[in-house]
């Protein structure tokens, strides 16, 4: 039988939030690479999946009722390891060797890892492997869910658009996915390099149910991830966040699409989280 | 007045056919669609997945009958195949049927990453395969698909030549935790005999020791034709080869013909390039043995205009074109090495 998550509060999950993320950054100046600016941005999203929605555990991976989760936006994966590992998939130590010379641990995520569902990292294609998945949870009369995450710049890979059209067309209410709208791609903004918003009109024309909410926002969040789903209609959730979030250098700033920080920008952002989490202490005493 | 269809076979081939009791059979898409069906039934987890593709793929009565085993994707191949991956990795077998052109093309990055990089045990059915389209065009022919996917790691890849081979590599396919990418035409074939047939192994339809032609798909029956046109006008003995198994490919069977025929003719209905004459070409340049080597198929070209007939004819792939082709390496035949 599946469990849920933790029952972590809002502030529980904002305070382990910037530990992640300071595990983050330290995983990926170990590694010498890595997606810094959206890891930032997704994090509290698989923060909110894995500590409070998606109904799997390194105890329930292998069963077949287990909530999936496959990451689109898979070069991503430093943000995905970290919260794996914190949530007890596999050894935090493990995470010292991610990009090292015969490590399991890839620079994008792949099924060898515990907690992995599928290998991604060419764009567009989690949503219609998701559409799968959904399609096999309604055959099989089962009640887990599918979620995937996007990226923005993502969207205009064309098989999106065939998966949006297919799973409306399935009604696939258990099927939800979610965008890392933080209008930031390698080039640029989002609308300057190719524009896909209005999102909402766009997603909603298409069939979905959409819900827009602040990314990093875990009472939105949550409930945006937790609600029930109109049904007949999958849902599309646009998570409007911050590339870089929680160091004030790397945010909005597309240079930190999937660069390294050195020595002393990491340890400039390591101070930054320390303040961060101090401030979140006092808020919550 | 329409002129008649044209044939595979001029009345030479048919006549060989004749005298090597070689009994017609149905088109291989009839067979797989029957033998999934079959299977199907037995196995309610087996899905097929089309793309706007059931009819091209006589699927149509296995919609009517299992309405709860088969998606319609609409034409989307790519969606075609992420949908697939997503089913094999929630337990369900499934099979992606889109003709091969598009499949193989539009979809390989799908097929790369989401079935064989995943490592989930999907089946993708390429249909209408080679140049089964005919005069439609290259747009339609997929003479690339074997070069593709033999480049991409954890995938079998299996042309069946004639009816047994297609209900035994769907069987085989159904059966496998990974890939099979299986490639099917719609001309109806010859049997081709009952040699035994396993993924991965070739099936010696003939003996001999002159020459050996070892083939893949639809181009089978027509070395086994030429191997009976030369044994009655020269009575050279040539070894016939069917490698449903393009890859893992039977080395064993590979280095036997190189051994002890000393000269190979491959044929396919693929390009010349990348296919299963370079894959043949690769294990024996790489041997202790250096048969006489002819690869025969499409050359690097749009393909002529014509029917599937007219097209292998021009390319030499009939029974005439492969005895001609034969005809030098069996005259500057080299014997094997002997062992020091
Ligand atoms: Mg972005």
């Amino acid at each position: 039988m599946t469990t849920t998550s933790s029952d972590l509060s809002d502030q529980q999950l904002a305070a382990k939030a910037v530990a992640l993320r300071r595990e983050m950054l330290q995983l990926i100046f170990r590694a010498g690479a890595g997606h810094t600016g959206g890891g930032m941005s997704c994090m509290d999203i698989l923060n909110a999946l894995y500590n409070r929605v998606l109904r799997v555990s390194p105890e329930t991976f292998g069963d077949p009722g287990r909530d999936r989760y496959v990451q689109s936006k898979g070069h991503c994966v430093e943000a995905l390891y970290t919260v794996l590992a914190d949530r007890g998939f596999f050894p935090k130590s493990d995470l010292e060797t991610v990009c090292h010379y015969q490590s399991h641990y890839v620079g994008h995520p792949t099924r060898h890892i515990a907690g992995v569902e599928m290998n991604t990292g060419a764009l567009g294609h989690g949503l219609p492997i998701c559409l799968g998945m959904a399609l096999a949870a309604k055959m099989d009369r089962k009640p887990y869910r599918v979620f995937t995450l996007l990226g923005d710049g993502e969207l205009a890979e064309g098989s999106n658009w065939e998966a949006a059209l297919g799973a409306a067309h399935y009604q696939l209410d258990n099927l939800i996915a979610i965008l890392d709208h933080n209008s930031l791609q390698i080039t640029g903004y989002t609308r300057d390099v190719m524009n896909s918003e209005p999102l909402d009109e766009k997603w909603q024309s298409f069939g979905w149910n959409v819900r827009s909410v602040d990314g990093h926002d875990y009472a939105e969040l949550g409930k945006a991830l937790s609600d029930p789903p109109e049904p007949g209609k999958p849902t599309f959730i646009i998570a409007n966040t911050i590339k870089g979030k929680g160091v004030s250098f790397m945010e909005n700033n597309a240079k930190w699409h999937h660069r390294v920080p050195t020595e002393e920008e990491l340890e400039q952002a390591l101070a930054e989280l320390d303040e961060a989490e101090a401030r979140l202490k006092e808020v919550t005493r | 007045m329409s002129a008649p269809a044209p044939s595979m076979y001029d009345a030479a081939a048919t006549a060989v056919a004749e005298r090597l009791g070689l009994a017609k059979g149905k088109a291989n898409l009839e067979v797989f669609a029957a033998t999934l069906e079959e299977l199907a039934r037995e196995n309610p987890d087996i899905v097929a997945v089309t793309s706007d593709s059931r009819g091209s793929g006589k699927l149509a009565p296995y919609g009517i009958a299992l309405p709860g085993q088969i998606v319609e994707v609409g034409i989307a191949e790519q969606n075609l195949v992420g949908i697939t991956a997503g089913l094999a990795a929630c337990g369900k077998k499934s099979f992606g049927v889109s003709p091969s052109c598009f499949l193989t093309a539009r979809s390989l990055e799908q097929i790369k990453n989401d079935v064989c990089y995943s490592d989930v045990p999907a089946v993708l059915v390429g249909i209408s395969a080679g140049v089964s389209y005919g005069a439609l065009g290259s747009t339609h022919h997929s003479v690339h698909d074997f070069a593709v996917l033999r480049a991409i790691n954890n995938l079998i890849v299996v042309a069946p030549a004639d009816n047994f081979e297609a209900r035994e590599a769907v069987r085989a396919a159904a059966a496998s935790d990974t890939p099979v990418f299986l490639r099917f035409g719609k001309a109806a074939l010859y049997d081709l005999g009952d040699a035994p047939f396993a993924l991965g192994k070739a099936r010696v339809l003939r003996e001999g020791d002159d020459l050996a032609f070892i083939a893949t798909g639809e181009t089978v029956v027509h070395c086994l034709l030429a191997a009976g046109h030369l044994a009655e006008t020269t009575g050279r003995q040539c070894r016939v080869i069917s490698m449903p198994t393009v890859k893992p490919l039977d080395t064993e069977a590979v280095l036997a013909a190189a051994a002890e025929c000393g000269a190979i003719v491959t044929a396919e209905e693929h390009m010349v390039h990348g296919g299963l004459g370079e894959a043949v070409a690769g294990v024996v340049a790489q041997s202790d043995f250096h048969p006489a080597m002819r690869i025969m198929g499409i050359p690097d070209e749009y393909t002529v205009t014509g029917s599937q007939a007219d097209i292998f004819r021009h390319y030499g792939l009939t029974m005439s074109g492969l005895a001609e082709a034969a005809g030098p390496l069996l005259e500057k035949r080299r014997p094997a090495p002997t062992p020091a």
